[in-house]
């Protein structure tokens, strides 16, 4: 056998997250009017203002036409046969972990986050959600002892409406774009974090989304905010089942700092990727922004995104206050007929901010990877900085790879460095690696492994492994 | 050092091998034995490189016939990385840079995998680090290239020395060394000299691929084979190089010439 063929086959791992989790579900019909829109807010007993912003998104959208810009080909989604929906059955949600359907706690045991008090993660906080809804979030007590908010973002709705109103669709307006204005009118769940001025969040905050309906489309919305001083790293993790038919994800995520605030946002997303002839499969429309609006503060996205049949995701921060700070660490690993058109923006507004972009593509068997980057100086980004640096790795001959990094500087001062590379795994280095008795599963994954450890090396320890192991996972198999 | 009764450790009976369509390899015949240092030599072109490869397993070479045993075991049966484990090392001609692979790390795992196979327990970061800082001394190498990835900016002889370090580290019992004294100065090649002579014991074999005497004045061979058109065309002992070295390679040709045509090669 062929060293790509090889490679090919070791890529092409099947999925181990692809099981539904039957249990009662309740979903509201196919499509999407002014009227489900309404009923979503109504089931979920939400405060005027927010049936309001939901409705002026839903308006502004019907305006709007789906982008065509990215390096993405797909049949046209029928918005009409969606459910905007889907929650299981259970009544509200529970005071106590021991309420909740075990089945559900069952899931997230399989797909390695237990919940349970004996079994959860000793540092990390976690926000289960599973379909449209929050059905767990461990540790509340502890944080809020620290002032920390960390709950769905439904309950942050009813609990803390005015925060939600204070920040909701400030850093993402809802006619941002098609996408963005789709997940505002019809948003159905996803994580709150509030960090109040000066407290250093005491452990880690996760969010795990599991996506289970065949039919459903996965609308999140996640808002962060770190006040004066603050700090918080926060990491998300998504899996689906497999079904053939494809989900439309289109999340929004919005960040913000003020003055000296910090946050860290990892992803590591392994949503269904579709099968080798790219049946089925995620498709992942998701808008995530970041706002430093204090001096000094600093936001940095790190993400690992090996999932989605289609990925179309810019992380980007917008660095208003001076000398504030945006980073943007990134690994995309695509195989089969996955398409990934990712990349990030760098707004720098004040003066003397500073960015970073280190982004990691890795494409094999017939998927198309794309980096897509802006680089933005406006006139007052008086003694800006950026660098970036885009690598691709291709594995196999029929992968393909592009990079597009745009520069837009109204600064002629601003210092903006751009370092792109191409490379392939061969088999001489692959054989250099089993002549010293390195299986060839393990060589593959030394080669991706490094390649893409200045990312790794961005995510918070407990996940590092993670993240390695996850690559792994996708290189694993049998080599023939 | 020569022992009729010494085991037999490597056993290459009538090796053919291609490339793609190309034959190149067109009956091999060498038997080496434990304690015995042999050297290779011919041409550019000879097939010397192609034969370490094949014996090593590279996927681009297909043997189409003859058999090779290792301590009785068919060796062309075995993946690369099980060839390794159980004693077989290549020295390669070019080591491949490994971009983001920390040497340190390779090291290790390769380390690992060798004694697992042999049955000892794997080393952690500290105590390879201890082994690794021991052998480091036998090719005189400077810790700091354990910090840079697989070969990835090292100079040519820094490469052979990071081969030679491999070596110390794995402890094969049939170690290949394909023109490991080319791109060496005169220090480096008495240090990786040293290393290997170090390293040779009675009951390991070394073969030696060359082009030049100066290496075999530093390693003393018990066998020189001259190697021409895939094949070992002469056997001899250390003076045949010396006759080599004097009189070059054109007799070579002479005899090749004089004996009965090759089959023609599959176009
Ligand atoms: N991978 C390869 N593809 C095509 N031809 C090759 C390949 N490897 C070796 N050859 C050819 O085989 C012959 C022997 O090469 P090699 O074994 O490298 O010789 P040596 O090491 O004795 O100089 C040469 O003609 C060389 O061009
Ligand atoms: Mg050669």
């Amino acid at each position: 056998m062929s060293t790509a063929q090889a490679v090919g086959d070791l890529v092409s791992q099947p999925y181990k997250y692809g099981f539904v989790t039957d249990i009662e579900t309740e979903k509201i019909a196919k499509g999407l009017s002014e009227d489900v829109v309404r009923l979503i807010s109504s089931k979920k007993q939400e405060p005027a203002f927010l049936l309001e912003f939901r409705l002026r998104a839903y308006r502004q959208w019907l305006q709007m036409q789906e982008p065509d810009w990215a390096t993405l080909g797909y049949p046209p989604i029928d918005y009409q046969d969606i459910i905007y929906y889907a929650a299981p059955k259970q009544q509200d949600k529970k005071a106590s972990l021991d309420e909740v359907d075990p089945k559900l706690l069952e899931t997230f045991d399989k797909l390695g986050i237990p919940l349970s008090e004996q079994k959860r993660l000793s540092n990390v906080a976690v926000d289960a959600v599973f379909d449209s809804v929050s059905i767990a979030t461990t540790y509340k007590e502890k944080l809020a002892e620290h002032g920390v908010i960390f709950c769905s973002i439904s309950e942050a709705v009813k609990e803390h409406p005015e925060l939600i109103q204070r920040y909701l669709g400030t850093v993402v307006p809802i006619n941002d774009n098609y996408f963005a204005a789709l997940n505002s009118a019809v948003f159905s769940d996803g994580s709150f974090v509030f960090i109040p001025k000066g407290v250093e969040c005491p452990m880690e905050l996760s969010t795990y989304f599991r996506i289970n309906s065949g039919d459903t489309g996965q609308f999140e919305r996640t808002l962060i905010v770190a006040e004066e001083g603050a700090s918080v790293s926060y990491l998300e993790g998504c899996t689906a089942p497999m079904f053939d038919t494809n989900q439309l994800h289109a999340a929004v995520v919005e960040l913000v700092t003020l003055d000296d605030a910090s946050i860290k946002y990892s992803t590591v997303q392994n949503w269904y990727a579709g099968d080798e002839n790219g049946v089925g499969g995620i498709y992942n429309f998701v808008t995530k922004r970041g706002q430093c609006r204090g001096d000094r503060s600093k936001i940095s996205w790190t993400q690992v995104e090996t999932g989605s049949a289609i990925t179309w995701k810019y992380p980007s921060c917008v660095l208003q206050g001076a000398e504030s700070v945006g980073e943007f660490y990134s690994v995309a690993l695509t195989n089969h007929r996955q398409q990934a058109d990712t990349g990030t923006k760098m707004i720098h507004v004040g003066p003397r901010t500073r960015s970073t972009i280190v982004s990691k593509g890795i494409s094999a068997g017939r998927s198309a990877n794309s980096y897509r980057g802006l680089v933005q100086i406006g006139p007052k980004a008086v003694g800006a900085k950026n660098y970036s640096q885009c690598d691709s790795m291709l594995i196999g001959d029929q992968a393909a790879a592009n990079t597009y990094p745009y520069i837009r500087s109204q600064q002629p001062q601003a210092a903006v460095e751009h370092e792109a590379s191409t490379c392939r795994i061969s088999e001489d280095q692959l054989f250099y690696l089993q002549s010293r008795g390195i299986g060839f599963e393990e060589a593959v994954s030394m080669m991706v492994s490094g390649f893409c450890r200045d990312v790794f090396n961005q995510l918070p320890m407990e996940f590092a492994a993670e993240a390695d192991k996850l690559l792994a996972l996708k290189l694993e198999g049998s080599v023939g | 050092m020569i022992r009729p009764d010494a085991p037999v450790l490597l056993e290459i009976k009538d090796l053919h091998a291609r490339v793609e369509d190309k034959a190149i390899l067109k009956g091999v015949n060498l038997t080496v034995r434990a304690g015995e240092i042999h050297a290779v030599m011919g041409r550019n072109g000879s097939g010397k490189s192609t034969l370490s490869k094949v014996l090593a397993g590279h996927p681009a070479y297909t043997v189409t016939a003859g058999a090779v045993s290792y301590r009785g075991q068919d060796l062309l049966a075995l993946d690369p990385e099980l060839r390794a484990r159980i004693g077989v090392f290549l020295g390669f001609q070019y080591p491949v840079e490994i971009p983001g692979v920390s040497n340190l790390e390779f090291l290790r795992v390769a380390t690992n995998a060798r004694r697992a196979e042999q049955g000892g327990e794997e080393l952690d970061t500290f105590a390879f680090e201890d082994l690794v800082r021991e052998r480091l001394n036998v090719v005189q190498m400077d810790p700091a290239f354990l910090d840079r990835s697989v070969n990835e900016g090292f100079s040519g002889g820094e490469k052979k020395r990071n081969e030679i370090l491999q070596m110390a580290l794995l402890e094969p019992l049939v170690a290949i060394l394909d023109e490991t004294d080319s791109g060496l100065d005169i220090d480096a090649l008495r240090i990786v000299a040293g290393g290997v002579n170090q390293l040779a014991n009675a009951d390991n074999a070394t073969v030696l691929i060359t082009h030049y005497q100066r290496l075999l004045d530093a390693i003393t061979p018990d066998y020189v084979h001259v190697m021409a058109a895939g094949r070992i065309l002469r056997t001899g002992g250390k003076e045949l190089a010396l006759e080599l070295e004097e009189r070059g390679y054109d007799w070579v040709d002479q005899e090749l010439a004089a004996q009965a045509p090759v089959p023609l090669e599959v176009a």
